[in-house]
C-alpha cells in the first residue's frame, strides 16, 4: 500500500518559479508540498544564471591580471597570473550551495514540506513522489502547479556527452580544453564563449544567422562584436554543423556557399537554445491545451485544466528566472484567494557579455512595428565621466517613447555594467513613467545612471552633455 | 505701458472649448473697461466676454468659427500699467501663433503646464532632436490602462477594471485618487455588495447642456406650438416581409441586408407626391406653409449625447439599397459627431423606429418646424382572420402626428391608408 498524503497545494519543481511560489503560498498560510528530484533552485541556482555568472567574474578577473602582467594604462603591473580552474569550480560551488541551502531555509520557515524526489502526475489532483530512496508517496492536492522548467536543446548529430558539453558541463569544467567550439552565438554561447576566451581559451563560434545574438536589434550588438573581435574569439556566421568526430573536430558548413571545413576543438559548447521540459513526468496524463512546445496559459496561470496551474520556462518565452518568480506569486496569491494577473509593461532581459546587454520594453523596431509614433535616442557612454573613469567607455543608453505623450515604451542599453541599470528602467516603465519624468530626476555624479538620465533629456531635444 | 492677456473663460459645467462666434474689436480698437469683447458659444449658448481692463487691442487670437480650447489666448492688450504677462514666461504659444485651434473631433485637451518648455527659443536655436509638446488625452479604444504597480494591484484587490477608470495624470496615468474616485462614484454600488433591498439615499443633479439643452427646447418648442393630433393604423407586412427576407436571400452578400426602414421610406416617398400638404414645413410666424417637392427624410435617431434627427435628402431619388447605405452613412454620421451641417438640418419629414423595441402604439413629437412625423411599432404575429380561416399574419402599427393647425384628418387618415395600400401590396411600391 503506498503511502498517501493530501496537501492544499502541490508544487512539481523547485527552481526559481517553484520556490517562490512555494513561499509565498506558505506566507500566505496555504498548506504547501513541493517536489525537487534534484537540488533546490533549479536551473538558475544550480547551473545557469548564478554559476555563470561566478565563472564570468573569475574569469573577467583573470583577463584583467593578464592584461596588467602586459603593462596597463592605469600603471598596474603584476607577475604573470595562473589560474586554478578546479578552485575556481569549487568557489562558484560554495556560492551554490550557500543559495540553494538558503531556498531550503527559506521554504521551510514558511511552513513549504519540500519531498525530495521525482513526480509523476497520475491526474489533475494526483501526483506519485517517487524518491532517490525508499517507496513512492502518493500526493493528493487541490492545486497542481506545474514548474518544470526546461532544458538545454540537443543537436541530433553531435548529442550531448564526452567532448561535447551542453552549458552545463561548460559550468563545471575538469580542466580547461586548449581549443573550445561554441555552437550558437545566442546569449548562453556568447556569455560562456567570452568567459572561456577570458580564461585564455581559443575560442571559435559558430552560428547559423548572419550575426551575432540574432534576437537583438544590430546596434545594440555592435559593441559585442567589437569585443568578440578585440579579444580574439574567432566567428564563423552563417554557418551550421553537421557533426562531430575526435580527430578532425566539429564539421562545419558555410550556408550560403555549401563549403565544408573542419574545425579542430577538445571541446563543443552546444548553446543554441533551451525547450520546455514537458515530458518524463506523466504531463501527457493531463491532455493539457499546448502552444506549441509549452503549455498554454492565460493571463493568471491557469493551463486548460480547472486548478492546475503553470509557471516559468514551461510555459514558454521569455524563458527568465524574474519571469517564472513573478508568476509564481501571481499564482500562489490566486490560489489564496486574490484576485491577481500576471500582465507586466515589461520584462527586462539580460545578457552578461562583456560589455553586458540590456532589454526592457520595446526597441524603436518593434514598437514601430506595432504601429507606434514613437521617438528614439541614445546617449552614448564615450560622454560619461564614470563610464571613462571605469575604461568602460563603450556603449549606449537608449530609450524608446510615444512621441504623442512621451510615455517610455521601452529601455536598452550596451556596456560595461549596465546590467544593473535595468532595475532604473524597468521601473520607469512599471510606473508609467514619460521622458520628462525620467530626465527631469536627479541622476547621482559620476554613475553610469546619468547616461538614463541624458537619454531622456536627448530625446527631448534638451540632452547636456553632448 | 504692459501687455495684458485675455484668456478663454472657464464657462463651467466641463466644457473644455468654445465657438469663436464674433468680434465686437479689431486690432488697434481702443476698449474701455467693461466692453463687449467677442461672442464664443457653448454647445448653442452664447456667451458674452467683456473686457476687464481698458486698452488698446494689440491682437486676435483666432477668427470667427474658430474652436479655442478654455485658457488660450483670446485677445491681447496694450495697457497702462504693468500688465498680467512678460514674453519670456509664456506658457502660450508667442504672438505670432496665436493660441492653436483645438478641433473636436480629435478631443484633444491641452497638455498641463508642467510640458510647457521654459525657453522654446533656446531649446530649438540648439537645433537638437524635435520633441513636440505632448498632449494628455483620452485613452484610444484597445490601448493598455497605465497605472504603476500599485495601483494596479489595488484595483485587482477592489475588483475594479483600470480600463473603466479615467487617469487624470500625464499621459493619461491612472493615480490612486483616480481610483479612490472611482470606487466612492459609480462603481460603489459593485463593491459595497449591498443588500438590493437596502435604503438608498442622495441625489445627483445633472445639469441640461450642450445637446441635451437643444433636444430639450426642440421639445419644449414642437410640443408647445403644435396642436398634434395621432393616428395609429395596423398594417399587414407579411408579404413585405417576405419580399424583404427574399431580396436578402438573393443579394444581401453583395448589395447588403435591407431592414425594414428602406421600404417604409419607400412607401412614404411614394404616398407623399398625392399629399404635398404633409411633405411641408409651417413657418408659423409668417404664416406660411411651404411644400417641398423633394423628400428630405428625417431619421431620429439615438446617439451617446441623446437624441438627433439626421438627415437623407433627396429620399424620393433612392432605390432601396441607395437609400439603406445612406441611411447607414448619415446616422453613423450623427453618432460620431461627424455629421455635415446639411446632414443635420432641412428636413421635411421625419420617421421614427425604435425597431423590436417599437412597442405597440407610440405618440410621436412633430420634428418642428415640419408637419408630420410617422413612428413605426413592432411587428408581432398573430393569428388573423383570412377568408374565414384563422391564419398567422405579421402585423406592425404606424403611429403617426400630424400638425393639426394646417393638416386635417381627412388628410391625414388618407396619407396613412396610402402608405398601407403599398406596404400591404409591396408590388404596389415599384409600379409607377
Amino acid at each position: 500500500m503506498t503511502k498517501e498524503v493530501t496537501t492544499k497545494l502541490l508544487i512539481i519543481g523547485g527552481g526559481p518559479g517553484g520556490y517562490v511560489a512555494g513561499i509565498r503560498a506558505g506566507q500566505l498560510g496555504i498548506p504547501t508540498m513541493l517536489v525537487e528530484g534534484a537540488s533546490l533552485g533549479g536551473t538558475c541556482l544550480n547551473i545557469g544564471c548564478i554559476p555563470s555568472k561566478a565563472l564570468i567574474h573569475a574569469a573577467h578577473e583573470f583577463d584583467q591580471a593578464r592584461a596588467q602582467a602586459t603593462g596597463s594604462p592605469t600603471g598596474i603591473r603584476v607577475q604573470r597570473p595562473q589560474i586554478d580552474i578546479a578552485q575556481t569550480v569549487r568557489w562558484k560551488d560554495g556560492i551554490v550551495q550557500r543559495l540553494t541551502g538558503g531556498v531550503g531555509g527559506l521554504l521551510r520557515r514558511a511552513g513549504v514540506q519540500v519531498l525530495k524526489g521525482w513526480a509523476e502526475i497520475e491526474d489533475g489532483k494526483t501526483v506519485t513522489v517517487k524518491p532517490h530512496q525508499g517507496e513512492p508517496m502518493r500526493v493528493r492536492c487541490e492545486h497542481l502547479l506545474l514548474a518544470t522548467g526546461s532544458e538545454p536543446v540537443e543537436l541530433p548529430s553531435m548529442p550531448f556527452g564526452g567532448a561535447i558539453w551542453s552549458s552545463t558541463d561548460a559550468l563545471s569544467p575538469d580542466l580547461l580544453p586548449r581549443r573550445l567550439v561554441v555552437v550558437g552565438a545566442g546569449y548562453i554561447g556568447l556569455e560562456l564563449g567570452m568567459a572561456y576566451r577570458k580564461l585564455g581559451v581559443d575560442v571559435t563560434v559558430v552560428e547559423a544567422a548572419q550575426r551575432v545574438l540574432p534576437s537583438y536589434d544590430e546596434e545594440l550588438t555592435e559593441p559585442v562584436l567589437q569585443a568578440l573581435q578585440k579579444q580574439g574569439v574567432v566567428l564563423h556566421l552563417g554557418c551550421s554543423v553537421a557533426g562531430w568526430d575526435a580527430q578532425h573536430g566539429v564539421h562545419v558548413r558555410i550556408d550560403a556557399r555549401a563549403e565544408d571545413f573542419a574545425l579542430p576543438a577538445d571541446r563543443v559548447l552546444v548553446a543554441v537554445g533551451r525547450r520546455p521540459r514537458t515530458a518524463g513526468f506523466g504531463l501527457e496524463s493531463l491532455q493539457l491545451d499546448m502552444a506549441g512546445r509549452h503549455i498554454a496559459i492565460d493571463a493568471h496561470g491557469r493551463t486548460s485544466m480547472r486548478n492546475v496551474w503553470a509557471i516559468g520556462d514551461v510555459t514558454g518565452e521569455p524563458m527568465l528566472a524574474h519571469r517564472a518568480m513573478a508568476q509564481g506569486e501571481c499564482v500562489a496569491e490566486q490560489i489564496a484567494g486574490r484576485n491577481r494577473r500576471f500582465e507586466p509593461m515589461a520584462i527586462p532581459a539580460v545578457c552578461f557579455t562583456d560589455p553586458e546587454v540590456v532589454v526592457t520594453g520595446k526597441t524603436p523596431g518593434e514598437a514601430r512595428a506595432a504601429g507606434m509614433d514613437c521617438i528614439d535616442a541614445a546617449f552614448p557612454f564615450a560622454a560619461n565621466g564614470r563610464a571613462m573613469t571605469l575604461e568602460a567607455a563603450s556603449g549606449f543608453v537608449r530609450v524608446v517613447a510615444r512621441r504623442d505623450n512621451h510615455l517610455i515604451l521601452g529601455w536598452q542599453a550596451v556596456g560595461k555594467g549596465v546590467a544593473e541599470l535595468a532595475a532604473a528602467f524597468s521601473q520607469s516603465i512599471e510606473m508609467g513613467a514619460r521622458l520628462e519624468d525620467v530626465g527631469h530626476t536627479i541622476h547621482a555624479h559620476p554613475t553610469l545612471g546619468e547616461a538614463v538620465q541624458e537619454a531622456a533629456l536627448r530625446a527631448l531635444g534638451q540632452a547636456l552633455h553632448i | 505701458m504692459g501687455t495684458y492677456v485675455i484668456r478663454v473663460p472657464d464657462i463651467g459645467e466641463g466644457i473644455a472649448e468654445v465657438e469663436l462666434v464674433a468680434w465686437h474689436v479689431q486690432p488697434g480698437d481702443a476698449v474701455s473697461e467693461d466692453q463687449h469683447l467677442a461672442d464664443v458659444m457653448t454647445d448653442k449658448a452664447t456667451v458674452e466676454v467683456p473686457s476687464p481692463v481698458a486698452g488698446k487691442v494689440l491682437t486676435l487670437g483666432g477668427g470667427v468659427g474658430q474652436v479655442m480650447a478654455v485658457g488660450a489666448e483670446l485677445v491681447r492688450l496694450d495697457v497702462e500699467g504693468a500688465g498680467n504677462f512678460k514674453e519670456n514666461e509664456a506658457s502660450a504659444p508667442a504672438p505670432s501663433a496665436p493660441a492653436a485651434p483645438v478641433s473636436i473631433a480629435t478631443e484633444v485637451i491641452a497638455q498641463a503646464p508642467d510640458a510647457a518648455p521654459r525657453a522654446p527659443a533656446a531649446a530649438a536655436a540648439r537645433g537638437s532632436v524635435a520633441a513636440p509638446r505632448p498632449v494628455a488625452g483620452r485613452r484610444k479604444e484597445g490601448e493598455r490602462p497605465l497605472a504603476s504597480p500599485a495601483v494596479r494591484r489595488r484595483a485587482l484587490d477592489l475588483g475594479v477594471e483600470l480600463r473603466f477608470v479615467h487617469g487624470s495624470g500625464p499621459a493619461g496615468r491612472i493615480g490612486h485618487q483616480d481610483l479612490d474616485a472611482y470606487v466612492a462614484g459609480q462603481g460603489q454600488a459593485m463593491l459595497t455588495g449591498a443588500s438590493p433591498y437596502a435604503e438608498r439615499h442622495g441625489e445627483e443633479a445633472v445639469p441640461v447642456i450642450g445637446l441635451r439643452r437643444k433636444i430639450a427646447q426642440k421639445m419644449q418648442e414642437a410640443k408647445r406650438r403644435i396642436p398634434h393630433f395621432s393616428y395609429v393604423e395596423e398594417i399587414d407586412v407579411t408579404e413585405l416581409e417576405a419580399l424583404r427576407q427574399q431580396l436578402n436571400q438573393r443579394h444581401g452578400a453583395t448589395r447588403g441586408k435591407l431592414t425594414l426602414l428602406p421600404f417604409l421610406a419607400r412607401a412614404m416617398v411614394c404616398s407623399l407626391r398625392d399629399f404635398p400638404q404633409i411633405n411641408a414645413r409651417y413657418d408659423d410666424d409668417a404664416g406660411v406653409v411651404t411644400r417641398h417637392a423633394p423628400v428630405h427624410l428625417g431619421v431620429a435617431t439615438q446617439t451617446d449625447g441623446g437624441l438627433m434627427v439626421p438627415v437623407l435628402r433627396h429620399a424620393e431619388s433612392l432605390d432601396l439599397w441607395a437609400f439603406a447605405a445612406g441611411l447607414t452613412r448619415v446616422t453613423e454620421a450623427a453618432r460620431t459627431g461627424k455629421a455635415a451641417r446639411e446632414e443635420l438640418s432641412g428636413s421635411t419629414i421625419t420617421i421614427t423606429s425604435l425597431g423590436p423595441l417599437g412597442g405597440v402604439v407610440t405618440t410621436p413629437v412633430i420634428n418642428h418646424p415640419e408637419v408630420a412625423i410617422v413612428g413605426v411599432n413592432r411587428i408581432i404575429e398573430r393569428p388573423m382572420l383570412r377568408g374565414g380561416q384563422v391564419v398567422a399574419r405579421q402585423l406592425m402599427n404606424l403611429s403617426s402626428s400630424f400638425d393639426h393647425r394646417v393638416v386635417d384628418g381627412m388628410d391625414a387618415a388618407r396619407f396613412i391608408q396610402a402608405m398601407r395600400a403599398l406596404l400591404e401590396t409591396p408590388a404596389l411600391l415599384f409600379v409607377e
